[in-house]
């Protein structure tokens, strides 16, 4: 009962007019900042945090305007992965693997509306998660040591040969490229400066936001100009701009198991949105695939882009209830709790209960007026595609130059972003994918990172790794990971086994 | 007649004295956060800069800049070099910034290249296990680390060698721990993370500070056997110093500003009377109050004094441990 009061009083608290017009604002404002490459959710609310503070806004209102914004930012995302093969942030790479292909077979405005959608139903079901379930979760989330945190991304690794299945041995060159790249930087137990040729900007390692847009965009340009000075450049069609209800019918299945995964990895303070929505993908192509993805199968669109925005709402739990960030983002959100005289954590639902209720039905509402504003604006989006590409290309690399700089304000970056980007080319031409090296370099160094804890906390003894239920049964997945697909192979090959579709 | 003229000159004189004194008026101040948005830094600047704002010390809303890189090295790096004498310009710093200094983790870079303007208050470190743990004091706490360094992992949100590493060691020191590299440390990402690793009991104590636990503490999820301050403090009265078990450690992680090297001395003081207003004002106390800053207030030379101080204590810190030869 307390709880549904809660509920009801969060609803009053975010139905206010101030507070709907500032969802609305938020959820604009988050898109736009998403959609464009370099700047992702954490640039978004940091820049929108000054606003709140010159409105003089309420706390809630503060909150429910960058909530907004949060969550806009996540949707953001997906349009420049699908329409540009470029991903708007961290967590929308996934995105392009199966957007792209649908949007060069002229089904852009299909895959924006089905990715619109599944992000609706990712950040709705993790939302209630959040409202549900976040005592239980955390108790969840606390059980993870450094030694499980190793595991989990090992894990995470394990399921990198189901990208690409043309080349095995490319894959993996690929993900060694990139976990050879997370080694920049200091050494994260002894402080000692690895590859970073006395560069203080680099102490800190290659920031991943510069490693996206170097390899993705600025690649993507050069070849651009390679192909344009050869005369060839393919015109995409756009054929609709909705979806069917059968698509969205037929990644149902998509969507949900996408959510579940997501929501879990954003629980995890430390894993996030970037590898929920890797996992999402990897497993949704594991279990669905046919032949059919790679090409444009609308649930491996689906299932990653529910995995980031459900990721984005699990992030939240660890937040509201443990007062830690789970993300970049959340620990911004973070800092204006605590700047508005609010301390995060355990208290905080029956301190002020008008805070953490209205954030959350905050959300709901977001994510209602994202939906309703990103299904019409995929009739703007999809001209993005008439644009020639004579002026599409140099506006891409204006403003990749611009968000770089933006975030660091550092010219070094640019550099750095242009010097990735040519490594990126090079790659592309003898065919090595990039998706298995930006996941090295997103993941890789959190695997190193609690490799070293774990090992540093046991004073060397490797057991540690095996020290837990949690971290048995993680090595169990590990291995039924890198074993069942083999098995389900054998099974399929005989007569009578495997019908399709499950 | 002549009197009336005298006290109006006087007058006069004083209004002129005041004037050279501001002749300095900031304009479109910014505010450079060496990390990212969400760190102490970022609120250093964003906290600071809106109360600046709103108590029209400065005309205009202060521009927040984020310049992560090199543990505010890269920040450092960029003022010297590029910014040197620019009057609008802060920086925030706290004891992370001095203890990279001393410890030489800035390419080479020294305090006497930036003038430090003022500390504004102060984050005491804390010790705090798990509300299970049986260490029911400092004490205990310190014997098993003394009876068994192997058993006892310390996490802190700072690098090896960082403030919330030395902040275990001036401890440890202050036991009589002569070998201090026995001490188990942990480095997480934040101080936060560090914490749910406590509640999860894979280390066994966190080095953090007051405003990190404030959360947990309320909760009772976990309790803080010190704090590290000189006397106990008066938001969190429940909590021990450590000087009053018998361990002579204080830690404060202070937060304040420096401003470029090249700057008049006019700017200097100006910025020092500006924050020496800021501290005094009822939004500072609130803001102080509601992130767990005590009070710790140092301006102008004294500040200048106190730094170098710092730095030279931390220094022979990391020399008497072994992190720096």
């Amino acid at each position: 009962m307390e709880f549904l009061a809660g509920f009801a009083h969060g609803f009053e608290v975010a139905l206010t007019p101030l507070n709907l017009g500032l969802a609305v604002f938020g959820a604009f404002a988050g898109t736009l900042v998403g959609a464009l490459p370099g700047l992702g959710p954490a640039n978004g609310v940091a820049i929108l945090v000054p606003l709140a503070f010159t409105l003089g806004l309420p706390p809630e209102s503060a909150l429910i305007l960058l909530a907004a914004v949060y969550y806009g930012a996540m949707y953001g995302g997906r349009i420049s992965s699908i329409m540009l093969n470029i991903p708007g942030d961290e967590p929308a790479v996934m995105t392009l693997l199966e957007g792209n292909p649908m949007a060069r077979q002229g089904k852009a405005g299909a895959a924006l509306a089905i990715s619109a959608v599944s992000s609706f139903i990712g950040a709705t079901l993790a939302t209630i998660g959040l409202s549900f379930l976040a005592p239980l979760l955390v108790k969840f989330a606390i059980l993870f040591g450094p030694a499980e945190y190793f595991i989990l991304f090992v894990l995470a690794f394990s399921l990198i040969g189901t990208l690409t299945g043309k080349n095995v041995a490319k894959t993996f060159i690929a993900s060694v490229l990139g976990l050879m790249l997370a080694t920049i930087g200091l050494d994260p137990a002894t402080n000692v400066p690895r590859y970073t040729f006395g560069q203080m900007k680099l102490f800190e390692g290659l920031d991943p936001i510069i490693a996206i847009v170097g390899l993705f965009a600025i690649s993507e340009v050069l070849v651009f100009l390679e192909t344009s000075r050869a005369g060839g450049q393919v015109k995409f069609k756009v054929e609709r701009t909705y979806a069917t209800f059968k698509e969205l019918w037929f990644c149902t299945g998509a969507m949900l198991r996408g959510s579940v995964i997501g929501f879990i990895c954003g629980v995890l303070p430390g894993a996030g949105a970037s590898l929920g929505s890797f996992a999402s993908y990897t497993l949704e192509k594991r279990y669905s695939d046919r032949g059919t993805f790679g090409k444009g199968d609308e649930r491996g669109l689906a299932a990653p882009e529910a995995g980031n925005n459900s990721a984005a709402g699990g992030a939240l739990v660890p937040m509201l209830a443990l007062g830690v960030p789970g993300s970049g983002t959340t620990a911004v959100l973070l800092a204006l709790l605590i700047s508005l005289n609010i301390t995060p954590g355990p208290l905080l639902f029956t301190e002020r209960p008008e805070v953490a209720w209205g954030l959350i039905a905050s959300l709901y509402m977001a994510n209602i007026v994202l939906l309703v504003l990103n299904l019409p604006l995929v009739n703007i989006f999809v001209r993005l595609l008439t644009v020639p590409t004579y002026i599409l290309m140099p506006t891409v690399t204006l403003i990749c130059f611009l968000g770089v700089y933006a975030i660091s304000h550092s010219v070094f970056d640019i550099f750095m972003m242009v010097g990735v980007g040519v490594f990126g080319y090079l790659l592309r031409k003898v065919h090595i994918p990039l998706v298995p090296v930006i996941l090295g370099v997103l993941l890789g160094h959190h695997m190193e990172v609690n490799l070293r804890r774990a090992l540093s906390l046991s004073s060397g003894d490797w057991g540690i790794l095996f020290g837990s239920n949690l971290a048995i049964t993680l090595w169990v997945l590990v291995f039924l990971s890198l074993t069942l697909p083999f098995l389900i192979r054998a099974i399929r090959r005989r007569p009578g086994g495997g019908k399709g579709e499950v | 007649m002549k009197k009336t003229m005298g006290s109006l000159a006087a007058i006069a004189g004083v209004f002129a004295i005041a004037g050279s004194a501001h002749a300095f008026s900031p304009e479109n101040v910014e505010c450079i956060a060496p990390a990212n948005p969400g760190g102490g830094w970022d609120f250093t600047c964003r906290s600071v800069g809106k109360i600046l704002y709103d108590l029209k010390l400065v005309p205009e809303p202060v521009k927040v800049t984020n310049m992560p890189g090199g543990g505010g090295g890269v920040a450092f790096g960029y003022v010297v070099g590029k910014r040197n004498d620019d009057a609008n310009l802060l920086v925030a710093a706290s004891t992370a910034t001095t203890s990279r200094l001393a410890t030489n983790q800035f390419a080479g870079l020294t305090a006497d290249q930036v003038r430090w303007v003022a500390s504004l208050g102060a984050d005491f470190g804390v010790i705090a296990v798990s509300k299970d743990a049986p260490y029911k004091n400092l004490g205990d706490l310190m014997a098993a680390v003394k009876a068994d360094p192997d058993k006892i992992a310390f996490g802190g949100g700072s690098a090896v060698g960082g403030w919330d590493h030395l902040k275990i060691l001036i401890v440890a020191k202050a036991a009589g721990i002569t070998d201090a590299r026995s001490v188990k440390y942990v480095s997480f990402n934040s101080g936060g993370k560090a914490l749910t690793q406590l509640l999860g009991n894979h280390v066994q104590a966190v080095t953090g500070d007051v405003s990190e636990i404030k959360g947990q503490l309320a909760a009772g999820n976990v309790r803080a056997l010190a704090v590290l301050s000189p006397e106990r403090l008066s938001t969190d009265p429940d909590i021990p110093t450590a000087r009053e078990q018998g361990f002579d450690a204080i830690g404060a992680n202070w937060r304040g500003f420096y401003l470029p090297k090249d700057v008049s001395d006019d700017v200097h003081q100006s910025w020092g009377k500006i924050m020496a207003k800021l501290y005094e004002s009822e939004d500072w106390k609130k803001a102080m109050e509601a992130n767990g800053l005590a009070p710790f207030y140092n301006g102008g030379a004294q500040f200048d004094d106190f730094v170098r101080q710092n730095i030279a204590d931390i220094e022979q810190l990391s020399k008497d441990v072994g992190l720096l030869k």
